[in-house]
């Protein structure tokens, strides 16, 4: 694939051919390597922590995994079977954890598309103090996840919560129970994540909007498009490529949620917001039942694909 | 080389019972592999013949042992101190300690002595032990009871009988810890309260009298941890067991349970609480002095005292029938990976014999020395003292494997759910006791062969 190289601006023609020779007697048999030797770091950790778990935890999911325990009996497709049998004590369990993951997936991935977007497009103008904004709206993304959840955890809390304590004081209603009680806990843990992760949506949207040429709307400008039309027939276009990938990285993300109501509800009020990956980890780490673990990640891993899938159609080019 | 003669040790070492022999060749293997030096390795053809006599010495060739506990609060300057004298009384023992949270050592313990890379001696909670023997993580330690002459007329039999699994002990005591009340004493000074309440009758009254002097909330209700630790305590004061002790069922949603939820969640309807205490927040209001009283472990002390609040603490009041409370304890464990070292594995002895017998400097870390013949010379003056004489009053979990898995699944759920109004009493404990019960059988299944 290197063999051949693009003639530089400069170069002579009989440059060229030196290096089309030399290329011919040494680079080409090393070029076959060269690729491999470039892909070789990537390769390993690729195959360490990501081929290697993939098929290692799906021999783990046919057994009964204890890797505490000297006996691991295969099992096939029991620890499957138990997650679609509504008989079985974990059937409940896992789907409520589903559920908890669904409902915080659809209610924090519209407010994650939309309200960065939003904010890139007020920070995309000239203002003063615009650099200070930007710097303001990503801070919160530099927290890590154990910050944000024990800092939230006793802003929000119901008796000596800071939140309270000021709608209070502003005559809003000062009881709402943030982390023990639904709705509200979804409205907690969804509030908290947006703030905490609007930040780097928003810098994606604002690297995709300063790509679009300003010719474009100069162009509309010309025809006469007002505002929205702009946005409607130049914005929109000029981010569709991104907003694919934003949709994408945000839905996994929140699919992925863990630590938020592992350190601000843990779980609660009772299970309520156990997400899958929180069932997942209390399921194989604590419980040590690596099989019936493994076998939830691949059922959620299945539902996460087909997602994706969905996604990337939603999102393909349109030919008319 | 090293490989033929840990295995040959392994063999011929007849004193060490039955769980280090069903280590694998893998297990030795990894083991030499990771956490022995050359060093050791060649001053181990020296050690000493006949490990079984035990001296409360060890002569051999310098050795390390990784020493594992989960004391991050007020109580781990008191466990290095303790540390640090064992070094320098031992030259030639070197022990190397590493403080991990509780709530992940559980996690990790298993993993890395599965892995060779784990502790050879650590602490851990009584009502762990029987988890880890039973996975094989822990081994038997009565030749070290034995040889240290400690026995169980130097314990409360509670104490004491809690440490063996399965006819094997697998803990050595170090201390024990309970729940208790504590009380904020300006707050019982206005109230005109003299006496800490010692039973229902005079829990109520004092909980009037504090709303009467303008404290309005007075006891609250904590929905998470330790509300199970006050449903255990009590639960156990009404008569109810919480598990069967062979580990067959759950018994907590029985009427005594019921109706030790039902008070519970009656704090909360008759005002004395607010609702939905979310976690810790219980507690933050007591130090606070918002709340007068709390329950909560006696580990909280060394917290309260650097805090200034004024305060005092009082065994939990009889609520029911008899004066009872959860308490825990933290136990000595050798891991199945140092028996793979003679030399470790004597060195390790030598360490929990000294460690045991040091138990009277614990103390100061709010803790109730678990030997008797410490313990009342040991509190006395201490804030704990009122708790240490009680020590006959105290309950703790059965030794069932598994069991700190299923309560976190259930029963803490089924409180948190009851206090919080979410559910009745009744139908969150006896959902919460079926599937419990299917856990446990769960798991007699996998631990039973």
């Amino acid at each position: 694939m290197s063999q051949t190289r693009v003639a530089a601006p400069g170069d002579t023609v009989d440059a060229v051919r030196r290096d089309q020779r030399a290329s011919r007697r040494g680079v080409a048999k090393h070029g076959k390597v060269t690729p491999w030797l470039f892909l070789l770091p990537y390769l390993v950790l690729f195959i360490g922590f990501v081929l290697l778990p993939i098929v290692l935890g799906l021999w783990i999911s046919l057994h009964r995994w204890d890797y505490t325990l000297p006996g691991k009996p295969f099992v096939g497709l029991e620890n499957y079977q138990d997650l679609f049998d509504s008989g079985s004590g974990i059937y409940s369990i896992f789907w409520n954890s589903m559920k908890a993951t669904g409902i915080f997936t659809v209610a924090s991935v519209p407010l994650l598309l939309v309200l960065p977007l939003l904010v890139a497009l007020v920070m995309n103008r000239k203002f003063p103090g615009r650099n200070l904004f930007r710097a303001v709206y990503f801070a919160p993304y530099v927290l890590g996840v154990a910050v944000v959840g024990v800092l939230w955890r006793y802003l929000l809390d119901a008796n000596i919560g800071l939140v309270n304590h000021y709608l209070g004081a502003l005559g809003l209603p000062g009881d709402t129970a943030w982390l023990t009680s639904t709705p509200a806990v979804w409205v907690a843990l969804v509030g908290v994540t947006v703030w905490w992760t609007m930040g780097y949506n928003s810098v994606i949207y604002l690297a995709a909007l300063q790509d679009i040429p300003k010719e474009l709307y100069e162009a509309a400008r010309v025809d006469g498009a007002s505002r929205w039309q702009q946005f409607v027939n130049v914005t929109f276009p000029g981010l569709r490529p991104v907003l694919a990938f934003i949709t994408m990285i945000t839905i996994i993300a929140s699919a992925n949620m863990f630590g938020q109501s592992y350190l601000m509800t843990q779980g609660g009020p009772g299970r309520e917001t156990r997400t899958a990956i929180y069932q997942i980890a209390e399921t194989g780490l604590r419980n040590f039942s690596m099989g019936d673990a493994a076998a939830m990640s691949y059922v959620l891993t299945a539902f996460l694909m087909v997602l994706s899938v969905l996604v990337f159609w939603l999102f393909r080019e349109r030919r008319s | 080389m090293m490989r033929t003669t840990a295995r040959q040790r392994v063999r011929t070492r007849r004193t060490l019972a039955t769980g280090a022999v069903t280590l694998t060749a893998a297990l030795a293997l990894a083991a030499c592999g990771g956490g022995t030096t050359p060093e050791e390795v060649a001053g181990g053809g020296g050690a000493p013949e006949g490990a079984g006599e035990f001296t409360g010495e060890y002569d051999g060739p310098d050795v390390e042992l990784s020493y594992w506990n989960g004391f991050t609060g007020g109580d781990g300057p008191f466990m290095q101190d303790l540390v640090d004298q064992f070094n320098e009384e031992h030259p030639n023992i070197t022990v190397v300690p590493n403080t991990i949270q509780w709530a992940d050592f559980y996690q990790r313990v298993p993993a890395a002595v599965n892995a060779g890379e784990g502790p050879d001696v650590g602490v851990m909670h009584l009502d762990q032990l029987a988890t880890n023997a039973a996975r094989s993580v822990i081994v038997p330690l009565d030749d070290v009871a034995e040889a240290l002459e400690i026995s169980e007329d130097d314990f409360s039999e509670e104490v004491w009988n809690a440490g063996i699994y399965d006819d094997q002990r697998y803990g050595i005591p170090l201390d024990v810890h309970s729940l208790a009340m504590f009380y904020n004493t300006e707050h019982f000074e206005a109230a005109g309260i003299t006496e800490p309440p010692t039973d229902s009758e005079s829990f109520m009254a004092a909980l009037d009298a504090l709303q009467a002097a303008g404290y309005q909330q007075p006891f609250w209700m904590p929905a998470r941890w330790p509300g199970h630790l006050m449903f255990l305590s009590l639960l156990w004061q009404n008569g109810g067991e919480p598990y069967a002790e062979d580990g067959s069922e759950a018994t907590f949603g029985s009427a005594e349970g019921v109706e030790a939820l039902e008070w519970m969640r009656g704090i909360v309807d008759a005002g004395y609480s607010p609702s939905d205490v979310a976690q810790d927040s219980q507690y933050v209001a007591f130090k606070n002095g918002e709340t007068s009283i709390t329950w909560d472990g006696i580990w909280q002390i060394n917290d309260l005292e650097a805090s200034g609040l004024p305060y005092a603490l009082a065994p939990i009041p009889a609520i029911f029938d008899e004066q009872l409370m959860w308490a825990n304890s933290h136990q000595f464990f050798m891991t199945k990976q140092a028996t793979q070292d003679e030399n470790k594995y004597e060195a390790a002895r030598v360490f929990i014999a000294w460690m045991s017998e040091q138990s009277a400097d614990w103390a100061g870390a709010a803790m109730i020395p678990a030997r008797e013949s410490i313990r009342e010379d040991a509190v006395a003056g201490m804030p704990q003292e009122p708790i240490a004489n009680l020590l006959d009053n105290v309950r703790f979990l059965p030794p069932v494997p598994g069991i700190g898995t299923v309560q976190t699944e259930t029963l803490e759920q089924a409180v948190a759910n009851a206090i919080l109004g979410q559910e009745e009493p009744q139908a969150a404990l006896e959902s919460a006791e079926e599937r419990a019960t299917e856990l446990m059988e769960e798991n007699l299944e996998s631990f039973g062969g």
